[in-house]
């Protein structure tokens, strides 16, 4: 187990080096002067540009500078904005937990929904249950992101009334910032109304967030569950006179979990590209956010870093994913 | 009263192209401590019938009766759940696939315990020694140790004795072998038939044997009943039955025994078993019958009297020579 962990970290520096130079490249191939864009429309003097095109290092070959940035990146230094003039590392972990809260909830919500879903299709199908949840789940995976908050937003935000159209919580709440997660901090504030202000807040963006995730999970597990229905050991457990909670909820679905698993795991990196959009939308200020309005300003370093940090985020989750096949199915644990 | 009474029971599924008879009229009695034997080929409706006995077909298919008791109780006006408190319990059944019948995302031993979890009050440390037991009885060295295996660890053999240790768990009334040999190497065939035969003995449970490997009911079971095409065509004490055949089916099928050759060559039986499509009108033999006349290929045959197997044919044999008695 040890060294199949140490081969798959491993393979994480190919994999961080590649994103280094994508991010590094990619941003600087975008038309735009991040300087004139940092100056404004008062712009800048001839004299003042060349200090700051000096300060900011952009005076040196460019391999010189993706070395310099390569090298801050191995200490751990993610460069500083060039707007907020904040390391990238600090603001990252300021913003980070709003993203986890939403993604969190988001894939909780897609994987309670959407395994029992699939399970309780492939058990019953071709019947009515199996047909609407389908045809659900096709409707879900193929609604632009965009349009579908629009749409919750115009029924429940203004036409209802029920939740809030954007942001974590209520302006009449105000506490300190413990953990950056505000349905923890609101309950740690003692506040009352805070707690129920910030699930609130959270319903719209996580139902939008969640609806593509939702629609794949149910689809992969039918259809697993499908294959692993005809199994010979499905009958051995039908045979025991197990009840088909257990039949169908355990030794079947256990069997299918491989493939779900995977695409949960595929899901975290669809979060991350969701919530760009999710958290535009509801001015949810996370790291989606974050890094389109650093796209904007030709941020170069927050850009760079940002991508850094969620391609490692992504990394790491599959590799936790490699590492639950092996605990789910002890044929294909690895020595 | 009998331990397993089964009246005319019929398994049609549904299929896009109409329905499938897969068992067509089957009797069957089993008593208490009986050791006994279902012989046909492949498609012959023999695991069908004992499964849908055992409420384990898929929707698809449909299950008529006019009789089918367990224990004196009826199975067929039974509840699903009330019938779940039986099968694993007191009527059991291992299958012929034993590699892929066990879950591979479970130890061996969780897969035992579960059955005493299910059936049995006992406790957690009762379940583990009782399991450990179970493991002993079937033959395998190092039982507790065993327990903690995976399936993928273990050989088909050893695969199949703790199959066989699943299905003895609760000490069942009735054990439902299905082709427990067929995936297997020769001689850990004999050894798991041996093995099979010794439980029924020092266990006193009623034994079915299904199988389509003559040569295996010779050795092993006391009565024998033989299926071709979904119908139990002839049914006799496995000693009258190697003797003298009734059914014309069951006489060719010893005849191509190579044990029982004479000529240089094996005899054979010739064509194939009816599918869907291809039913004779007549008795479903008919088509590939030596002795097959006009009434066989025109009208279904009843069943004959009990002396003659209750062979279901118009013209039965008596020492290998047809004679002709109406139906019983």
């Amino acid at each position: 187990m040890l060294s199949f962990l140490l081969r798959r970290l491993l393979t994480f520096v190919p994999t961080f080096i590649g994103v280094t130079v994508v991010s590094f490249v990619f941003i600087r191939l975008l038309p735009g002067d991040p300087i004139l864009l940092l100056a404004g429309e008062r712009g800048v003097g001839e004299e003042r540009y060349a200090e700051l095109i000096k300060q900011f290092g952009f005076d040196q070959p460019i391999w010189r500078q993706y070395i310099d940035y390569l090298g801050g990146v191995l200490q751990g230094d993610l460069g500083t904005s060039f707007v907020t003039k904040k390391p990238v590392v600090t603001e990252f972990f300021a913003l980070f937990p709003a993203t986890v809260e939403l993604s969190l909830c988001a894939i909780i919500v897609a994987v309670v929904l959407g395994i029992p879903a699939g399970v309780i299709a492939a058990v019953n199908r071709g019947k009515f249950f199996d047909q609407a949840l389908m045809t659900t789940a096709l409707v879900g995976y193929s609604m632009p992101i965009f349009w579908w908050a629009l749409l919750l937003i115009i029924v429940f935000s203004s036409g209802l009334g029920w939740t809030p159209v954007s942001g974590r919580i209520s302006f009449m709440y105000f506490f300190d910032n413990v953990t950056g997660f505000m349905l923890i901090d609101s309950l740690l504030s003692g506040q009352k109304g805070a707690f129920l202000s910030a699930v609130r807040h959270l319903i719209l963006p996580t139902i939008v967030l969640a609806t593509i995730p939702l629609a794949i999970i149910a689809r992969q597990t039918r259809s697993a569950m499908l294959e692993v229905l005809g199994e010979d050991y499905v009958r051995t457990a039908r045979a025991k006179g197990l009840s088909p909670l257990r039949v169908n909820g355990q030794h079947a679905l256990r069997n299918a979990m491989i493939p779900v698993i995977t695409v949960i795991g595929l899901s975290v990196g669809t979060l991350m590209a969701g919530a760009i959009l999710t958290e535009t939308i509801f001015s949810w200020p996370g790291i989606g956010k974050w890094m389109v309005d650093s796209i904007f300003r030709r941020d170069y370093q927050v850009v760079q870093g940002g991508l850094l940090m969620i391609a490692s985020i992504i990394m790491i989750v599959n590799l936790t994913v490699d590492v639950l096949y092996g605990w789910i199915n002890p044929k294909i644990r690895k020595g | 009263m009998s331990l397993l009474e089964i009246k005319n029971l019929t398994v049609e599924f549904r299929t896009a192209n109409g329905p499938f008879r897969a068992v067509d009229s089957v009797d069957m009695t089993v008593e208490a401590g009986d050791l006994r034997a279902i012989v046909g080929e492949s498609g012959s409706g023999k695991s069908v019938s004992m499964l849908a006995m055992m409420g384990l077909l898929p929707w698809t298919a449909n299950i008529t009766a006019d009789k089918m008791e367990f224990d004196g109780q009826d199975l067929l006006k039974m509840s699903a759940r009330d019938r779940r408190k039986i099968i694993g319990k007191d009527v059991s059944m291992i299958f012929q696939e034993p590699m892929s019948s066990l879950n591979p995302c479970y130890t061996v031993g969780r897969q035992i315990k579960e059955v005493l979890r299910q059936h049995t009050p006992l406790t957690r440390s009762e379940r583990q020694a009782r399991a450990v037991e179970l493991m002993d009885q079937v033959g395998i060295p190092d039982p507790a140790k065993r327990l903690s295996a995976f399936p993928h660890q273990l050989s088909g053999g050893m695969s199949q004795r703790v199959m066989i240790a699943m299905a003895l768990a609760c000490k069942p009334k009735l054990l439902i072998a299905d082709e427990p040999t067929t995936a297997l190497d020769v001689t850990i065939q004999a050894q798991i038939l041996d093995l099979l035969i010794d439980l029924q003995k020092t266990e006193g449970m009623a034994l079915i044997l299904i199988t389509h490997d003559m040569g295996v009911v010779a050795e092993t079971v006391d009565r024998v009943s033989v299926q071709y095409a979904g119908q139990r065509v002839e049914e006799q004490e496995v000693n009258a039955l190697f003797t003298d055949p009734h059914h014309p089916y069951t006489a060719a099928l010893l005849a191509a025994l190579p044990e029982r050759a004479t000529g240089k060559h094996l005899p054979t039986i010739a064509g194939v078993v009816p599918g869907q499509f291809d039913r004779p009108k007549g008795c479903l033999f008919s088509p590939r019958c030596a002795f097959a006349d006009d009434l066989c290929h025109s009208t279904q045959p009843g069943k004959a009297s009990a002396d003659l197997g209750e062979a279901l044919c118009h013209h039965p044999l008596k020492n290998g020579q047809p004679v002709s008695e109406e139906p019983a």
